[in-house]
Formats: structure tokens, C-alpha cells, sequence
């Protein structure tokens, strides 16, 4: 099930991927990220079977990290939405030149 | 190569058709709230996959973290902000953006599909066939996760206690009031 498992979390990624690239709103795209980070566990737990137990363990931290991520990534969304009152990018342009 | 049972392999395409399906749906829906619920949907699935792959505690940890914590945020935040109904114009980018994310999937998607011909070696194990069964019977599904954890890896676990500790303090200070930081 090693092939099924590695194309199952490449296909998630691509989808993470994508909606990165098309979508605008600032929640949604944070949300995607979520996604690819879950697609690159799939792959730890995946390979865990033949390389032994670091994998699984990788997993956990990738967890925390994304954990964290979101704790701070969601603040600086709060304080963008609190200076313009909108979470889409077509507003939030300030630093285009 | 291994030999699954034809219930093993049924379940196991069936979860990831699953988490295909929903992930497709969850980027392409407008309002954020449905995307979010679509998405713990796909963790959902993938916890089921990591029960197939001898992964019993991580598959907890995806369904109480994942699904449990870090969705139950982003819910939070939507609510907190009113952003729970979708706009009246989608936010979806136009033609070149997406054109670009097509390109971009395409040229991934080939590439898997160049690694799966290669193919993959699965019947070389590294660490001896049924490894993680055998380590199962012995630590039971919490230990054989937490032997390497607190052994090889305990620096590294004390390195993210601090990374969590920067994570809150970083929270707290950008979600503070413009007001309330003059004092």
C-alpha cells in the first residue's frame, strides 16, 4: 500500500496547492496549507513502515508546528481585519509597488 | 510485495477516495465555513488511513489536534470576524490565476506519475518486514511512538515546547488591542 499512500498524498498536496493559488480569502488559503501539511504525514506514516518509527514521530512535530502556525497565523489575520475589515487579498496590498 | 486482504484494500480506497472528493469540494466552496467542515472531513479520512498503516496513535492525535483543536480555531476565528456567509463575488482568482494553478498541478501530477512508473521499491524494507507489528505487541501503540520520542529525539522535543511558548506569546501580542498596548 506504499504506492497507493505516497499517490494519495501527492494528489492531496496538488490540491492544497492549487487552492493556494486561486483562492483570496485569507482564511480559506490558510486552511489549505493545513491540507498540504496533512498530505506530507500521510507520507511520514507511509514511509514509517519501512524506515522505521522516526516517521511517526516527525508526525507529532509537524502537528505541533502546524499547531503553532495557526495560533499565530490566525492573530495576524485578526489584526489585518481589524486595520481594513476584510480577510480577501484584493485588499490587502499594501506593500505592492 | 505485501498481501492485503481484499476488505483492507477496499477500505483503504475507499477512505482516500473520500479525502480526494472532499478536498476537491472544500477548495472549491465559497463560504468558509462549509470549506472548514469539508476539510475536517478529509483529516476524518485520512486518520482512517493512518489506522490501516499501524499508525493507531497518531491517527488519535490527527482527530483530536487536526480535527479537533486546530479546526475548532479556525471556526472560531470565522465566527469572530462574521465572515460565516459566502461573499456576493467569489474570491476564486481569474483566468491567469487559474491557468497558473492548472500548470502547476499538471507538472506535479506528471511528476507522480514518472515516480509510479520508476516504481516504487515497496518490498524493501529497511527495518525488517512487520517491524511496526512487532513493535505494536511490544510498547502497545502509545510507547512504540513514545520510546523514539523521548529518546532520540528528546532534544527536539524540548526544542518544541519553546517553539510553543514563542507560538503563545506571539498570539497574545498581535491579538492585543491597539489601546491596550500604549500602557
Amino acid at each position: 500500500m506504499l504506492a497507493e499512500s505516497l499517490g494519495l498524498s501527492a494528489i492531496l498536496f496538488v490540491i492544497g496547492v492549487i487552492g493556494v493559488l486561486t483562492r483570496r480569502n485569507a482564511i480559506i488559503i490558510f486552511m489549505c496549507v493545513e491540507l498540504m501539511l496533512n498530505a506530507v504525514n500521510l507520507t511520514f506514516v507511509a514511509l514509517s513502515r519501512y524506515y522505521g518509527m522516526g516517521g511517526q514521530v516527525f508526525v507529532l512535530f509537524v502537528m505541533t508546528v502546524a499547531a503553532a502556525e495557526a495560533a499565530v497565523g490566525l492573530a495576524i489575520i485578526i489584526s489585518i481585519f481589524r486595520h481594513k475589515q476584510t480577510v480577501d487579498l484584493r485588499n490587502i496590498n499594501v506593500l505592492k509597488g | 510485495m505485501d498481501n492485503y486482504g481484499l476488505f483492507y484494500q477496499f477500505h483503504f480506497y475507499l477512505f482516500g477516495i473520500i479525502a480526494i472528493v472532499a478536498a476537491v469540494t472544500f477548495v472549491t466552496r465559497r463560504s468558509p465555513v462549509a470549506a472548514a467542515m469539508w476539510l475536517v472531513v478529509t483529516m476524518f479520512c485520512l486518520a482512517a488511513e493512518y489506522v490501516m498503516l499501524d499508525a493507531q496513535f497518531i491517527a488519535a492525535m490527527q482527530v483530536l489536534l487536526y480535527a479537533g483543536a486546530i479546526m475548532v480555531i479556525f471556526l472560531f476565528v470565522i465566527m469572530l470576524l462574521n465572515l460565516g456567509e459566502a461573499s456576493d463575488v467569489t474570491d476564486i482568482r481569474g483566468v491567469w490565476g487559474k491557468l497558473l494553478a492548472g500548470f502547476v498541478g499538471l507538472v506535479l501530477l506528471a511528476e507522480v506519475g514518472i515516480l509510479t512508473r520508476t516504481g516504487i521499491p515497496s518490498g524493501q524494507y529497511v527495518v525488517g518486514r512487520d517491524y511496526l507489528g512487532q513493535q505494536l505487541a511490544k510498547y502497545g501503540a502509545v510507547g512504540a511512538v513514545a520510546r523514539p520520542l523521548y529518546r532520540d529525539y528528546s532534544l527536539a522535543f524540548e526544542l518544541t515546547s519553546v517553539l510553543l511558548l514563542v507560538a503563545i506569546a506571539g498570539a497574545v501580542i498581535l491579538g492585543r488591542k491597539e489601546s491596550s498596548s500604549a500602557r
